[in-house]
């Protein structure tokens, strides 16, 4: 059987690597952006000079040859389902038994005058990252349009080469659709001190341009206040890239519309990844999840899939993870921008430091459902298993020393955690100190 | 320290050569300011004077001029790295590494090279091109002369290339030292590590002897410790010893105690790290003045095969030469109760036992007959052992004194010196400790066998970025076991604790722990998919 993925990001390159382990199937991965896999998530270190492009580049090039896993460096034009077979934009085409598609993302445009002038763009390929870097030499000043990751991505990005940065947010506060207030508060003053001319609560009118067609300046379009720039980058989300699959027979949604197995609506062809779409996502979770390790998790569930082991879509307790300039950001969990009423929240922030601890627990059973770190980290499979155990939130602070994840030496806060809770709720836990690994490893190995 | 500031003087003048063979990525951005500049000319005209020494210039005020020429160094580096890190929001430092000639193996980054590489060479073979004096009655000249009232301070006595390089040695760790903790003034761990290693230079490797000196008391470093220290057991050295007062005898219990009781202990508890990257003068320069070169280390799977049976060789090596020298402290025919031959036949048995245990528990572990550097020092081995067994039968195929010189000239002098410091520039600052450290090798034995140490992995949240990979100055593909959820057990590990802080993610620690010592590689799961929920299609 010939399994053929196209794109050769995280979800298609783990899909792959699963086929392989678990079958002798053929494998052959499609990218028209790079020749070899690397990690999106690390472009932004390429343009800093943290590492070279191949630095980012998870396996060693001779990894896919003792594999057997085929690489194309070609650009799918269209796909016939029905035929089974694929055809390149250079004229050639590939026949496939079964098709993963992991096209991944591109980035937002919504239509604002000047989108597509020179020297605007997003951060999502290699090529953006190409752009953002021919702009830069002797750029005075860059605009980025939207928050988010990506947004302060780029923000950092530009501040590393001393390049005058300003953000338009059209939110109040920075991310304050997925963070709770105060770390939304605390990721605004970082920003500040960073020196990067933050924008709350505006949205982007117009991109000038020069006689040339190059991006020249931006306008506001609440003040109506006109900013000098020679680089517009547009960050304001991200949307599945399936254009070439309109009108295929293929059902799309916002991204390519997939069962609980991942396969689409057409037999032996599954969608995984940023552009795939859930028909029924899982209570609390959203249809499209652009993220890093749900597309893991999606290609290692694919896999079994194609090898004909019905395995279902479960991604598990919600995790993410960013970094905010200097400020390392974890969550666990069912944590809201704007909590319903039933969340109860316990939140502790350092005095001077950038470093916070939310823990959020259902007021009505006390059971804790999230974790919310800032510049403080958190051991995954700990938080997941309270999570999961439902584990009452007094039990959780008394053995809070378990989830520390810091380097040694590092100050702990998890005495005055437990302190503000007593303080709070009159209550008088007393922390069981039990950092260490063995005490871990005990607790995870405890069955409930 | 010589080399170290030539990188200065470079780097301030040559910040608009980056490299443009790289397809991506090719700024200039001021990296370096003119605060900088100015700090960099300061140190450079400091190490100029040492130059000018060097050269043959001859001071008339000596004492002054070594002060000013230190004082004008250690200011230079200092403002320095205030300048570049002082003023900044503490966190990770590496704007723009790959794109400096000097740390990203440019044009300055392999003048450096050679200039070390060359400092060295003349250091250990032609010590009187550096001013070294010929005989007892003649004065120093040169670079080393205007050491002499540094080293009459201290000890009463006219100063040595040792001296001098030592003097340097300890500059250079405390200054770069000094640096890499505003670096990482952020990290309780670099920090406590860091004062840790510039102690233990300052105080155990430099002053501690030279003051035994000047007590005329032996030489002696309580930080290190055979095989690093391949002369302990050697006769001129035992008989400093033994020679003098109780003092002596001291030393030789403690270098015994540190050999088979403490470093065993140490190791099991905290891993290599406790020596490599908390005491180790080798380590200590690596750490410091290195820091700049640390991702220069390659990754390939390749490079880890020549670095497995190049250290493992030279480990068997020093063991051959040393149980080689020891046996001339035997003989066969006075009343002895170890006799030569019985010492040779219990050295042959140890040395065997020990290739035989890690064949045993690297086949037990891969599950596969395809080790070949395995099998190479398997095969080297077997020639040491016979080469010792010849030594028995009374045929000597190579004496104990030439089989110690070839030693000392490859392995003491040209690698660890002139290859593990002059290739900083090159092949990043661990290439002793990496490829050829004997005390690394024995360590790394143990810590992947009988240590509680590991570095372990959170769950799913590596997004296989390359950071800890990159900034690892032992080469160690970090990030491969990372993504799989897979704590890191390398033997090479020296637990610097760089890759957990470059971590944008936070899914690196350096732990200990004792309960699953014989299961800490074992392959976590990142994602949750179990097999009994897998059903087969029909």
């Amino acid at each position: 059987m010939h399994i053929v993925i196209i794109g050769n990001g995280i979800s298609g390159v783990t899909a792959a690597r699963w086929v392989r382990k678990l079958s002798e199937h053929k494998i052959t991965i499609i990218s028209s952006e790079t020749e070899y896999f690397y990690s999106r998530t690390a472009l932004m270190y390429i343009y800093m000079g943290h590492m070279r492009q191949q630095d980012t580049q998870p396996y060693e090039p001779w990894f896919w040859a003792k594999n057997r896993i085929e690489l194309l460096h070609k650009h799918v034009d269209s796909v016939a389902f029905e035929a089974k077979e694929l055809s390149f934009s250079d004229g050639s085409s590939l026949a496939f038994d079964k098709l993963i598609i992991a096209t991944g993302s591109k980035s937002n445009k919504f239509g604002w005058p000047g989108q597509d002038l020179n020297g605007v763009g997003g951060l999502y390929h290699i090529q953006d990252l190409e752009r953002m870097n021919k702009y830069s030499h002797g750029l005075q000043k860059a605009v980025i349009v939207g928050g988010g990751l990506i947004g302060i991505e780029m923000a950092e990005m530009f501040n590393s080469r001393k390049i005058p940065v300003t953000m338009l947010v059209r939110e109040e506060s920075y991310w304050n659709n997925v963070l709770p207030t105060e770390e939304s508060a605390m990721i605004n003053k970082h920003i500040k001190k960073h020196h990067i001319d933050l924008r709350l609560g505006v949205n982007l009118q117009e991109i000038t341009s020069d006689d040339n067609g190059n991006a020249n300046g931006i306008i506001i379009k609440e003040t109506g206040e006109k900013i000098d720039c020679g680089f517009v980058g547009l960050t304001a989300g991200v949307s599945p890239n399936i254009q070439f699959l309109k009108d295929s027979g293929l059902e799309t949604g916002r991204g390519i519309l997939v069962d609980k197995f991942l396969e689409t609506n057409i037999k032996d062809v599954y969608a995984i990844g940023d552009c795939a779409e859930q028909r029924s996502p899982m209570s609390g979770r959203r249809g499209v999840e652009a993220i890093w390790y749900t597309g893991r998790m999606m290609g290692e569930t694919v896999a079994y899939n194609v090898c004909d082991k019905a395995v279902s879509y479960d991604p598990g307790i919600w995790f993410n993870s960013a970094k905010f300039l200097d400020i390392e950001y974890q969550v666990y969990g069912n944590i809201q921008a704007k909590p319903p009423e039933n969340h109860g929240a316990l939140y502790w922030q350092h005095q001077t430091e950038n470093k916070s601890i939310r823990i959020v627990y259902d007021v009505e059973n006390m059971e804790v459902l999230g974790f919310n770190l800032m510049g403080i980290r958190y051991r995954h499979e700990v938080c997941e298993k309270w999570i999961k155990e439902r584990t009452p939130i007094e039990s959780v602070l008394k053995n809070l020393s378990l989830a520390n994840f810091d380097p040694e030496f590092y100050e702990d806060y998890e005495t005055e955690l437990v302190f503000l809770y007593n303080s709070i709720h009159g209550a008088n836990l007393k922390l069981e100190k039990k950092r260490k690994w063995d005490f871990v490893r005990k607790f995870l190995s405890q069955k409930v | 320290m010589g080399f170290r500031s030539k990188i200065l003087i470079s780097k301030s003048i040559n910040m608009n050569n980056y490299d443009k063979s790289m397809s991506l990525s090719n700024p200039h951005p001021p990296f370096v300011d003119s605060q900088q500049k100015l700090a960099a000319t300061l140190g450079s005209i400091g190490l100029l004077m040492m130059v000018l020494a060097f050269a043959g210039y001859s001071y008339s005020n000596v004492g002054w001029m070594l002060t000013l020429s230190c004082l004008m160094l250690s200011t230079g580096i200092i403002w320095y790295a205030l300048r570049a890190y002082y003023h900044k929001i503490p966190g990770i430092k590496n704007d723009g590494v790959w794109f400096s000639s000097i740390a990203a193996r440019g044009v300055l980054g392999w003048i450096s090279g050679i200039v070390i590489t060359g400092f060295y060479i003349l250091l250990y073979w032609y010590p009187n091109m550096l001013g070294q004096s010929s005989g007892a009655d003649a004065a120093n000249t040169g670079l080393i002369a205007l050491f002499d009232p540094l080293s009459f301070l201290i000890k009463g006595q006219a100063a040595s290339q040792w001296f001098v390089y030592g003097t340097l040695y300890t500059m250079a760790i405390l200054l770069f030292g000094f640096k890499f903790i505003l670096k990482y003034r952020h990290n309780k761990y670099q920090i406590v590590r860091t004062i840790s290693v510039m102690f233990f230079q300052l105080g155990f490797a430099f002053l501690l002897p030279e003051f035994f000196q000047a007590m005329n008391e032996p030489y002696y470093n309580f930080a290190n410790m055979w095989p690093l220290n391949y002369y302990f057991f050697d006769d001129y050295n035992m008989n400093t010893y033994t020679g003098g007062t109780n003092f002596g005898l001291i030393m030789i219990l403690w270098g015994l105690a540190m050999v088979f009781i403490i470093s065993p202990i140490l190791t099991y508890l905290y891993g290599k790290r406790w020596y490599c990257s908390w005491v180790c003068g080798c380590g200590g320069l690596a750490e410091t003045a290195g820091d700049s070169f640390r991702h220069l280390s390659d990754k390939s799977t390749k490079a880890w095969k020549i670095e497995r049976w190049m250290i493992h060789g030279v480990l068997l090596f020093s063991f051959l030469m040393t149980a080689a020298v020891l046996s001339t402290y035997f003989n066969n025919n006075s009343g002895q109760w170890v006799s030569k031959n019985l010492f040779l036949v219990i050295m042959i048995a140890v040395i065997s036992f020990i290739i035989g245990f890690v064949l045993w528990r690297k086949h037990d572990i891969a599950k596969s007959g395809k080790n070949i550097p395995m099998f190479i020092i398997g095969s080297v081995g077997i020639v040491g052992l016979l080469v010792l067994f010849s030594h028995v039968m009374g045929y000597f195929v190579l004496s104990a004194g030439s089989l110690r010189s070839v030693y000392g000239f490859l392995i003491g002098s040209a690698f660890s010196g002139v290859v593990g410091v002059g290739f900083y520039p090159l092949m990043g600052s661990r290439v002793w400790c990496r490829f050829g450290c004997p005390m690394a090798a024995i360590l790394g034995l143990q810590q992947k066998f009988f240590s509680r140490f590991r570095i372990t992995t959170n769950g799913g949240q590596c997004i296989s970025c390359g950071n800890c990979s990159t900034y690892c100055e032992m080469g160690i593909d970090v990030r491969a076991y990372a993504q799989k959820g897979q704590n890191i057990v390398r033997a090479s590990c020296v637990g610097c604790g760089v890759c957990s802080a470059v971590c944008p993610r936070g899914v690196l620690k350096l732990e200990n722990g004792s309960s699953d010592i014989h299961t800490k590689t074992d392959l976590m799961r990142t994602i949750h998919i179990s097999e009994d929920e897998v059903k087969i299609l029909s």
